[in-house]
């Protein structure tokens, strides 16, 4: 499977991910990765025919709680971490959207 | 008589008024003053915050009724405190100041701890030595030119090197363990749900889990009777009752009669150091003194536990980690033209190298066309090792492996080789993975005066069971009270 992670998997995948790569991560994120992936391809001669996949470990998942109203932060606290925002608007701000 | 240390010393000197709440915690401050230097355990010291504290604890007239009276503690810097910035150990969150306390650090001051302040860990809690933390390595107490393991590598030293008697770290696949075990003090990953991860910072969230270090196992488990327990702001979290931790542990008294243990050994191959296997069979000998039975078992699927770990570890970190997008918190690249340039530009500056190496990977095997080859494939055989697990514990209590296949190892050595730093965790991750509670103990040293952790792991939920097997080891050697003394390795053989 790993002969097929390329330079053109690495810039499709940065893209998927939102993550621009210098010149240098470019040269050794991919022979890395492709390295882990030569690793990882080992689980490739498991016979899992019928096996089920397990996502979480068992009894784990499925907690339901009543469906009530419930306090949440204040609005000015969820913005006070941002790197921009207009706190007496309430709103975070970004770079334009619309020209 | 010597100051009071450990957790159960602490409370019991504070509650009889031997000590007081604010002496304690200036000593530990001065210790952390003296020795931190050094090692770089401590990414903030809450030294005014912690006073404070300490002062209303010596104030008020319930004390006796507080389990952790007093006990001074540090966090792993991914567990939220309010008010204490909070970066794990990244520059994306540089200055970060959380809103809000992750629930343990609620529970620990309601139980009359005082939070000493946050430990330096690998950036979101990606690593196995703490070298990929964005504010500089943390040094090995026991040979300070060697790692402390990782990622928890600020919470280990800074029980190793006596500056605080408690710690919490998180362990997705032996962040707590792992560097427990090179730092030479016991490391509890609880039962996937038995401690709520309300405010820890999410890295895999199938995996994640909180968990104490201390310098013995009844520390370990006064700090769980505080820690566990449902809370229904984390949906993982279970409802199941809560066993008397540390009662369990007086109530069994070291012995171990009927207790059966199971071995993998076939798991033991070549990457296992000499030294390592050689303390880890004269541990088992002290348990089976201790009354245990030592039984052969095989978990053949655990062979695949590091590729499986590392396929869905990533998958589920490419997915919490896309929320540093720049917009409500966490650093922002400058002069972005758009809102997508902002986004790729904020994570490229924000995030280090192994957390893009992860991210890459992660993003990569949950895409189209690569799905069903490698993050099925492994949720697949993640089902092969649970049922591994099933299959052994029908016949055993708990199952003995070392925590690390080395002992501690030279700063720089591995942040080359990723598949090389990953094999650091090839006899934790399974614990993970199946859920299982699983603790490390110091058990001796190899190459010199370098430690070497024992680990039991239990069946689902038995948390009791392997700190029970812990701590009978524990009373049955002398381990726990060697000191480390901050020296260079080459010195101190």
């Amino acid at each position: 499977m790993s002969q097929g992670f390329t330079r053109a998997d690495l810039e499709r995948v940065a893209r998927l991910a939102r993550l621009e790569l210098d010149a240098s991560e470019q040269d050794l994120f991919a022979r890395q990765v492709a390295g882990i992936l030569e690793y990882a391809d080992q689980i490739q001669r498991v016979d899992t025919t019928d096996v089920e996949p397990t996502s979480h470990p068992p009894g784990s998942v499925g907690a339901m709680r009543p469906d009530a109203v419930r306090p949440s932060l204040p609005r000015g606290e969820a913005l006070a971490g941002a790197p921009d925002a207009d706190i007496a608007a309430g709103l975070f701000k970004v770079p334009r959207v619309l020209g | 008589m010597e100051a009071p240390f450990t957790v159960a010393e602490t409370r019991e000197a504070v509650r009889s008024g031997r000590a007081s709440s604010v002496e304690i915690c200036r000593a530990a401050l001065d210790r952390i003053a003296a020795a931190d230097p050094g090692i770089n355990a401590f990414r903030a010291v809450a030294a005014e915050r912690a006073l404070a504290r300490a002062a209303q604890l010596d104030a008020r007239g319930d004390r006796a009724t507080l389990p952790l009276l007093g006990v001074p503690v540090a966090i792993k810097d991914n567990l939220c405190t309010r008010g204490i910035a909070t970066t794990a150990g990244s520059r994306m969150l540089d200055g970060y100041l959380p809103p809000y306390d992750a629930d343990v650090v609620e529970r620990l001051e309601s139980a009359g701890a005082v939070i000493i302040g946050k430990t330096n860990c690998d950036e979101f809690a990606m690593g196995s030595s703490t070298e990929n933390s964005a504010y500089g390595p943390t040094r090995n107490p026991w040979a300070v030119d060697r790692t402390p393991g990782g990622s928890s590598g600020g919470s280990a030293a800074a029980v190793a090197a006596r500056m605080v008697p408690l710690s919490l770290g998180s362990d997705t696949g032996g962040s707590i363990r792992q560097p427990a075990a090179l730092c030479g003090v016991v490391g509890f990953k609880p039962s996937y749900g038995r401690v709520s991860r309300y405010g820890l910072i999410a890295f895999a969230s199938s995996l994640d889990q909180v968990g104490p270090f201390a310098t013995t196992v009844m520390d370990a488990a006064l700090a769980m009777d505080v820690l566990a327990g449902h809370d229904p702001r984390d949906s993982t979290s279970s409802p199941a009752p809560v066993p008397a931790f540390a009662r369990a542990l007086d109530e069994s008294r070291g012995e171990l009669k009927g207790v059966r243990i199971g071995v993998p050994r076939a798991l033991f191959t070549d990457g296992v150091d000499a030294g390592v296997l050689a303390a880890f069979d004269a541990a088992l000998d002290v348990s089976r003194a201790c009354g245990a039975e030592i039984v052969d078992i095989a978990l053949p699927y655990n062979a695949q536990a590091i590729p499986v770990y590392y396929i869905i570890a990533t998958a589920e970190a490419s997915a919490n980690l896309a929320r540093y997008d720049g917009v409500r918190y966490g650093f922002r690249a400058a002069d972005a033209r758009s809102v997508g340039e902002m986004y790729e530009r904020s994570r490229e500056g924000g995030f280090g190298r192994e957390v893009k190496r992860r991210i890459i990977l992660g993003t990569y095997v949950l895409s189209a066309g690569y799905y069903d080859a490698y993050y099925l494939k492994a949720q697949q055989v993640r089902t092969l090792i649970r049922r591994d697990y099933d299959a052994a514990f029908a016949g055993v209590d708990v199952i003995a492996m070392p925590t690390s296949p080395t002992p501690a190892f030279p700063l720089g050595e591995r942040t080359g080789d990723p598949v090389r730093m990953y094999l650091s965790d090839v006899f934790t991750v399974s614990a993970n993975l199946a859920g299982l509670p699983a603790v490390t103990v110091p058990c001796g040293f190899a190459a010199g005066r370098l430690p070497v952790g024992l680990q039991f792991t239990g069946r689902p939920m038995d948390d009791s069971g392997v700190l029970r097997v812990a701590d009978a080891y524990e009373r049955a050697t002398s381990w726990s009270t060697e000191r480390p003394d901050a020296r260079p390795s080459s010195l101190s053989r």
